[in-house]
């Protein structure tokens, strides 16, 4: 399959966009009481939100996960809103009501993001079910990592998502950690995307550094899901730069090891293949990158300057005001 | 009026729902093909009506069920799901309690979860404690969920049409016995609102409050009494949450004595609640101590005189409301 140069462009950009403003996050929760709560990043794992992101429709939905700013942002999240909501702002998404963890953009499709491990696979089942009655031709992604592959929602989702030939991709973002535990330590089987075989799915392991790929793994998957020949199982094999948090040390990860993968960085691999292919020219790159940056400082500005919502507002937004015809 | 059990009530209240909204499916295990066929369940007959397009038969997936209703209701049905027997509410209660009860907090507002949880109680026919385990106190502690118990066939088939209405996630629990003990169902249609209790009873003497199958208990008892000149008013909350305290209180302070009577144990059942609620706001209309009948803190026992023993019954009822008259 032949990646058109837009295409390459659009997800250089958008894992740019993603490290600018995570880059930023790394800095802000440095100081004293700016940032409220974790800051849980995925700086270097840019290539699986942006790569499967390029390859979705509007009308699809994401369903996310803690680690959530790459998919938000290569979905098209205003990264104003984004960066008031990890401020704790009335202005952010979800009027201070998610914080950074569970960042919700239904404007961008981008329906759920849960923070308890295993929570999004059956979700996802339920808007692909949707998808399904009404005929449409979308699909549902959802964004889960390794440890989650351990909890029983991701098997009861994925047996009956392929029971049923749901319209969903299952994207586990293997960052070879769960916490503190390496890959070897909670899971036995080498590759996760071989339960795809048990629950009668393609399963399909891609290099999750390699943005193209992930973007050609989610453009096949979203062809079965909308020929209604079900769900796919795609496991992206990538790597947890950060700790799990900011404010993990990572003394469990081997010094060495984190410098092999930081080496790997997927925005410089697209970069240097969009050099050397001639689709952009190291002064455009530049001027890119200048352009993610101030995109992030303005959004830092927005949120510095935004109210913080009264505590009486701690009150709305629990119920529908019944509606009822 | 039509005589119904709250099964076929149940099922009348689906079946107008259905034809009236196309959004509207079922899901859960064995509602289409079940090993029990009988018009008297709620379920019978869906299967050949609707197809099973509308009428989902699920895996025994608890955690997969929720889940999809609630990603179904993200994205703009109105799935109504069965959770077999209320102690599997366990199962499903991260999808119910982390996601259901809490999406639309998070989402600052700006996503719906117009979902119904149907839950059966099995409790009196020996069936044991993980099958009979009322868990409707856990519920109500959710906010987010508004949780529905009725006591009539037509209550459940008024409330259950309003539920599937709601734009708010709703658990509608049922106690299965009165499933076989008909009651009259008016023929035209007609929708019970949530949130208001209705007065079963009128008294001056006593106000006893009660919800599901102690509503019937606590009117035979009120009978009872009548023949000595004491006359009980019942008040039956119909939902827990939202409680409409104000009809509580009222009734409370016209008569000045009050009992609260509940299936479910002792320890952190909604008795408590309501108890707390007239202390704070009626204690000076209080005559007397008030009461609390409810189950002893056990796991609900098997054998028949060890349920018997479980189940509040009408000595129990009527030896608490002679402690305070
Ligand atoms: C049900 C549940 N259990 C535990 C946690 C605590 N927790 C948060 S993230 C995490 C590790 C998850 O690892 P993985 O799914 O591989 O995602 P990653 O953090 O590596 O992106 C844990 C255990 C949680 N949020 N939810």
């Amino acid at each position: 399959m032949q990646i058109t140069k837009e295409k390459k462009i659009e997800m250089l950009r958008s894992m740019l966009l993603s490290r600018q403003f995570e880059d930023k996050l790394t800095e802000l929760c440095k100081i004293e009481g700016k940032i409220p709560g974790m800051m849980i990043l995925c700086t270097g794992q840019e290539a699986v939100g942006s790569g499967v992101c390029a390859a979705l429709a509007p009308e699809d939905i994401i369903i996310s996960n803690h680690r959530s700013h790459n998919h938000l942002l290569a979905r098209g999240a205003d990264p104003n809103a984004l960066m008031a909501e990890i401020y704790g702002k009335r202005t952010g998404c979800n009027k201070g009501k998610s914080g950074t963890l569970h960042l919700a953009v239904p404007e961008v499709n981008a329906l759920c993001t849960t923070t308890v491990v295993g929570g999004g696979p059956p979700i996802a089942v339920g808007t692909a079910f949707a998808q399904q009655y009404r005929k449409e031709e979308s699909v549902t992604v959802c964004f889960f990592g390794d440890g989650a592959a351990d909890e029983g929602s991701f098997h009861e989702a994925l047996n009956l998502a392929s029971l049923w030939r749901l319209p969903v991709i299952f994207v586990c973002e293997n960052n070879l950690y769960a916490g503190a535990q390496r890959y070897e330590e909670h899971t036995k089987v080498k590759d996760i995307a071989d339960r795809a075989i048990a629950y009668a799915m393609p399963g399909e392991v891609v290099d999750g550094n390699d943005v193209t790929a992930v973007y050609r793994a989610a453009c096949k998957a979203r062809e079965i899901a909308v020929s209604e020949k079900g769900p796919t199982l795609i496991e992206c094999k990538t790597y947890r730069c950060h700790g799990h948090g900011e404010a993990d040390l990572q003394l469990y990860q081997p010094k060495d090891e984190i410098a092999a993968w930081v080496e790997k960085c997927p925005i410089d691999k697209l970069r240097d293949e969009a050099l050397s292919e001639g689709l952009i020219s190291n002064d455009a790159y530049e001027e890119m990158n200048r352009k993610m940056n101030e995109i992030v400082e303005n959004a830092v500005r927005f949120a510095e300057e935004s109210p913080f919502p009264s505590p009486e507002e701690a009150l709305e937004d629990v119920f529908v005001s019944s509606r009822i015809s | 009026m039509n005589q119904l059990g709250m099964g076929q009530a149940v099922n009348q209240a689906l079946r107008e729902e259905m034809m009236r909204d196309s959004g509207v499916f079922i899901a859960g295990e064995g509602i289409g093909v079940g090993i029990m066929e009988s018009p008297m369940l709620p379920t019978f007959g869906l299967l050949k009506d609707f197809g099973p397009e509308r009428v989902k038969d699920t895996p025994v997936s608890e955690a997969a069920i929720a889940g999809l209703a609630v990603g179904a209701a993200a994205a703009g049905l109105r799935p109504v799901v069965e959770i077999l027997f209320s102690p599997f509410f366990t199962l499903a209660s991260d999808m119910i309690v982390n996601h259901a009860a809490k999406l639309r907090y998070l989402s600052g507002g700006k996503s719906t979860f117009p979902l119904v949880v149907r839950i059966k109680n099995a409790s009196g026919h020996g069936a044991g404690c993980q099958h009979s385990h009322n868990l409707e106190a856990w519920a109500a502690h959710c906010p987010g969920l508004k949780v529905v118990m009725p006591s009539t066939p037509a209550d459940a088939k008024g409330l259950l049409k309003s539920a599937i209405r709601d734009d708010n996630p709703v658990i509608f629990i049922e106690n299965m016995a009165l499933y076989f003990q008909p009651g009259p169902v008016p023929d035209e249609e007609y929708l019970t609102p949530i949130g208001k209790a209705e007065i079963k009873r009128q008294g001056k003497d006593v106000t006893v409050v009660a919800w599901s199958n102690m509503v019937g208990l606590a009117l035979r008892a009120a009978d009872q009494f009548s023949q000595e000149g004491v006359e009980v008013e019942i008040v039956d909350v119909r939902t827990l949450a939202p409680l409409d305290k104000e009809t509580i209180l009222a009734s409370v302070r016209k008569t000045g004595r009050l009992v609260v009577i509940h299936e479910a144990n002792r320890t952190g059942g909604f008795a408590g609640e309501i108890s707390a609620i007239v202390m704070e706001e009626a204690l000076a209309s209080l005559k007397a101590p008030l009461r609390r009948v409810t189950g002893p803190d056990i796991p609900v026992p098997a054998s028949p005189p060890l349920e018997s023993f479980y189940i509040p019954n009408e000595e129990n009822l009527i030896s608490a409301i002679r402690e305070i008259i």
